[in-house]
């Protein structure tokens, strides 16, 4: 829609007049990039909260041991290589000639004390302490040398490591939350030094001239938060920001076709699926069409789930619901994600064979099941619950749609007050374990196995191929293992139903590019001009 | 009058301990916070430390009663997601909030008062029925609507403002204030003005009325009548009587202006108050809600009492007298 159609000549003419007069300064070209993302950050202490947000805006200034390029998979960071020296023993080589921002040398203490740090800072309502738990002991042979000794075989140390942000030795000793979120201690080996920071609003970093990598393109970045979408898209076509993160599907188009913008994508791993109860001989959401009780689980049998399956039109989904922003999924992740198989593929929609699966099941007439799902949690959730729930009423299983706000859908799912729901899984490792363990492995409260498995699902040799792939080392034997894991797990036994991967969008204006992150960061640092 | 003032002390204490008892139980009863602010990957131990270390594993009456013992000394709890006193997290945005809900007041009383006095002295001139239609269309646009039309015709199609956030600080008076200098103020004008246009549109219909009623009163005719000229007819005599209903309304939407920019602040990101108490609520950071909404209360109590002593300054007729 162009000014000329909307407005009268004369006042195009006054406009226009007055825009010259009283627009807002641009900002300097190729010196300053303002990106609009979409969640605020809650602290800048890259220990405190575990969070999207804080974990991005960290990145820009501190670095980590081990870091992930674009489609995940595990780059050296400040650590050049690393190896396992046996089961327990890993040993990481240093980076030389890192500075840190204030021009210390960055050495192996470093490391130690970061490490050190992170379980004790104190109420982190999400703690780091998470990926620090597996590891027994931190020694330094020598100031660029590293050797870390776990409790366990750990196979993901690496993985792990990529979110163990490293501050510097002297300041990590009683270094508080406030301090960071002042600035004080912002300092980090990345390639951004901490400038303002302005809570709710935005964050201004400048360039490090002394960064060791690649030298960052722009002199200023301003990561500014706009919480609201359309608000967000809005600042992109005006110019005053010129990237932005979680385009909302319903402006994909319209941005695509605007010479000013251009669009980039990436496939995440992100993963929506739907969770049955598997454990339950009666339970709660699910009757017969009369209403009446069942005398046994329909999801307990793996044909009733193979029908839910196949009853699921997932390409119409990723085309319709989620205008192309999705792509459907067969298994736990994308399959250029290592441990996927290369069996799996998404099954198109059979309602012929749902509904024979479903008859041989002993449930010829079908059955009545309530779908949950949050509404404000993934992107377009409630609409794919909605059409799920449509395509499930058309293969004979009457389906109801509940949706809820995530904070009352994840308190109830965790008490597993739920018979079906609709659910995410980000796969923080960038490989299958990770969903395979947590969503799908017997839920073991001393272990930390299953600790989102709210279907309870389990199968003994299941486990027992998980397990056993996680004592490799071997990132090869232990990917075959995981193969063959997902594949029992989704292909032979469903253990839960794959709907599609997120993917992730991001806006830029005409004349800068960025390369889609599968982890859905923003890096301020990886944006170039160019096409 | 003092007892008067040691009464709405008094009735404020108790609605503020009303307030909290039932806000902290209304959001204890939504769900666990632990399970939205947890990492996903986090295992059980992980999320029995997170319970410890916020305080929630004790039972819920141990939490109220450790928030009063907090509260009687000022210390409204520790924000589950940013570890900092509640109120510090509040009143760092509170400035933001009050200088966007001040410069929308204006806006609304500014412009709201001269064209509802000339609505209401000229009410079939064709001026006053266009002010008239466009204030029903003022008060029907829903909020959010409004503000992404503003921004998409000011800011992306004209380009005569910033679409979104606050605009560079000053320091005054130890707190930081935008609006004072030009660069600051752009960025506001268009919240303000999304914020002002329900307002605008109730205080141009209330003026307007008031100014129908109070005109055919003899008073009016008596002052005509001893010739007084027009201007101090209408801008001392009518202008003073139509004031008491005037600001009890101005009182109460300041009120809500403050209490509740929500939706402005969503979508001009404005960094106030507003916005961090739905984000709060989202993600059940009771101890945040919880300062907000008393802290709230409280502002709204104010409100009141300084428009009740404000009437008796105006009309002194009214009394505040102690059987009320």
């Amino acid at each position: 829609m162009k000014p000329s159609n909307v407005l009268p000549g004369w006042l195009t003419a006054a406009a226009l007049a007055l825009t010259l007069a009283l627009s807002p300064a641009a900002p300097a070209a190729a010196q300053e990039l303002v990106v609009g993302l979409s969640t605020p950050v809650t602290s800048l202490d890259p220990h405190f909260h575990n969070l999207t947000p804080n974990n991005n805006v960290a990145d820009h200034v501190f670095e980590k041991l081990v870091t992930k390029d674009a489609k995940e998979q595990l780059r050296p960071g400040l650590a050049e290589s690393w190896k396992a020296l046996d089961e327990l023993t890993w040993e990481f080589r240093l980076r030389k000639g890192v500075k840190w921002h204030d021009g210390s040398d960055f050495t192996a203490a470093d490391v130690i004390e970061s490490i050190k740090r992170i379980p004790t800072v104190p109420n982190s309502p999400a703690s780091f302490a998470t990926y620090t738990r597996p590891i027994e002991s931190v020694t330094a042979p020598n100031p660029l040398t590293l050797r870390i000794k776990t409790v366990r075989p750990h196979p993901l140390l690496p993985n792990d490591l990529v979110a163990v942000r490293i501050v510097p030795a002297r300041l990590a000793a009683g270094a508080k939350t406030e301090e960071f979120n002042s600035g004080k201690l912002m300092v980090g080996t990345g390639p951004y030094k901490f400038k303002e920071y302005v809570a709710g609003d935005r964050v201004v970093l400048e360039r490090n001239d002394a960064y060791w990598g690649a030298k960052p393109h722009w002199k200023t970045v301003r990561l500014r938060m706009i919480p609201n979408g359309p608000a967000r898209v809005a600042a992109l076509l005006a110019g005053d920001v010129q990237m932005i993160e979680a385009v909302p599907t319903a402006d994909i188009a319209r941005l695509e076709k605007d010479p000013k913008v251009a669009v980039a994508s990436a496939v995440s791993n992100r993963l929506i699926y739907l969770h049955m109860d598997s454990d339950r001989n009666v339970s709660p959401f699910v009757t017969g069409k009369d209403g009446k009780p069942l005398d046994r689980n329909p999801f307990r049998d793996v044909r009733v789930r193979k029908a839910v399956s196949l009853a699921i039109d997932r390409f119409a989904i990723a085309d319709r619901i989620m205008e192309k922003q999705a792509q459907p999924a067969g298994q736990l992740l994308p399959e250029f994600f290592p441990g996927t198989s290369k069996r799996l593929t998404p099954p198109r929609q059979d309602l012929e064979a749902a509904r024979k699966l479903l008859a041989e099941a002993g449930y010829p007439n079908g059955f009545a099941v309530t779908l949950h799902a949050p509404n404000n949690r993934y992107i377009n959730d409630e609409k794919t619950a909605q059409a799920i729930t449509g395509m499930l009423n058309r293969a004979g299983i009457e389906t109801r749609l509940e949706a809820m706000p995530s904070t009352v859908f994840f308190s109830r799912a965790g008490k597993l007050e739920f018979s079906f729901f609709l659910a995410g899984w980000g796969a923080e490792t960038g490989e299958t374990s990770s969903p395979l363990r947590a969503l799908i492995g017997s839920f073991n409260a001393q272990t930390g196995m299953g600790q989102a498995n709210r279907g309870r699902f389990s199968d003994p040799g299941l486990d027992a191929i998980i397990l056993t792939a996680m004592t490799h080392i071997d990132d090869g034997k232990r990917n075959l293992m995981l193969a063959a894991a997902s594949d029992k797990a989704i292909g032979e036994l469903q253990a839960i139903i794959p709907v599609h991967y997120e993917v992730s969008s991001w806006g830029l204006r005409r004349g800068l590019a960025y390369t889609g992150r599968a982890d859905q960061y923003t890096y301020a640092f990886e944006v170039r001009p160019g096409k | 009058m003092t007892v008067f003032i040691l009464r709405r002390l008094m009735q404020t204490l108790l609605v503020l301990a009303a307030t909290s008892l039932l806000v902290f139980f209304g959001l204890y009863v939504i769900g666990d916070p632990v399970e939205i602010l947890v990492n996903p990957v986090a295992d059980e131990v992980e999320k029995a430390r997170a319970r410890a270390a916020l305080g929630l594993d004790k039972p819920i009456i141990e939490q109220y009663w450790v928030f009063l013992k907090g509260a009687v000394t000022g210390e409204l709890g520790t924000s589950f997601v940013f570890g900092r006193p509640a109120m510090e997290v509040i009143l760092e945005r509170m400035p933001a909030t009050l200088e966007l809900a001040f410069l929308a007041m204006v806006m609304a009383v500014a412009l709201g008062v001269p064209l509802g006095l000339y609505a209401g002295l000229r009410p079939n001139s064709w001026p006053a029925k266009t002010i008239m239609a466009a204030s029903i269309v003022g008060f029907s646009l829903p909020t959010f609507w409004v503000g992404l039309l503003l921004i998409l015709v000011f800011a992306v199609q004209l380009g005569w403002l910033p679409s979104t956030g606050r605009g560079p600080t000053q320091e005054v008076l130890g707190l930081q204030i935008s609006i004072l200098h030009w660069e600051g103020l752009k960025y506001a004008l268009l919240p303000a003005l999304n914020l002002a246009l329900f307002k605008l549109s109730l205080i141009i219909r209330l003026t307007r009325a008031q100014v129908r009623e109070q005109s055919l009163l003899d008073y009016i005719k008596f002052a005509r009548a001893k010739g007084l000229p027009r201007h101090r007819v209408i801008g001392v005599h009518l202008l003073k009587n139509i004031l008491i209903p005037l600001i009890t309304v101005i009182g109460l939407e300041l009120g809500s202006v403050i209490a509740f920019a929500v939706v402005t602040e969503t979508i001009f990101a404005w960094p106030g108050m507003g916005k961090l108490v739905i984000d709060s609520i989202f993600q059940l950071d009771r101890p945040v809600v919880v300062a907000y909404l008393m802290m709230i209360v409280f502002m709204f109590i104010l409100i009141n009492l300084v428009v009740d002593l404000a009437y008796s300054a105006l009309d002194p007729r009214v009394r505040l007298a102690e059987h009320r």
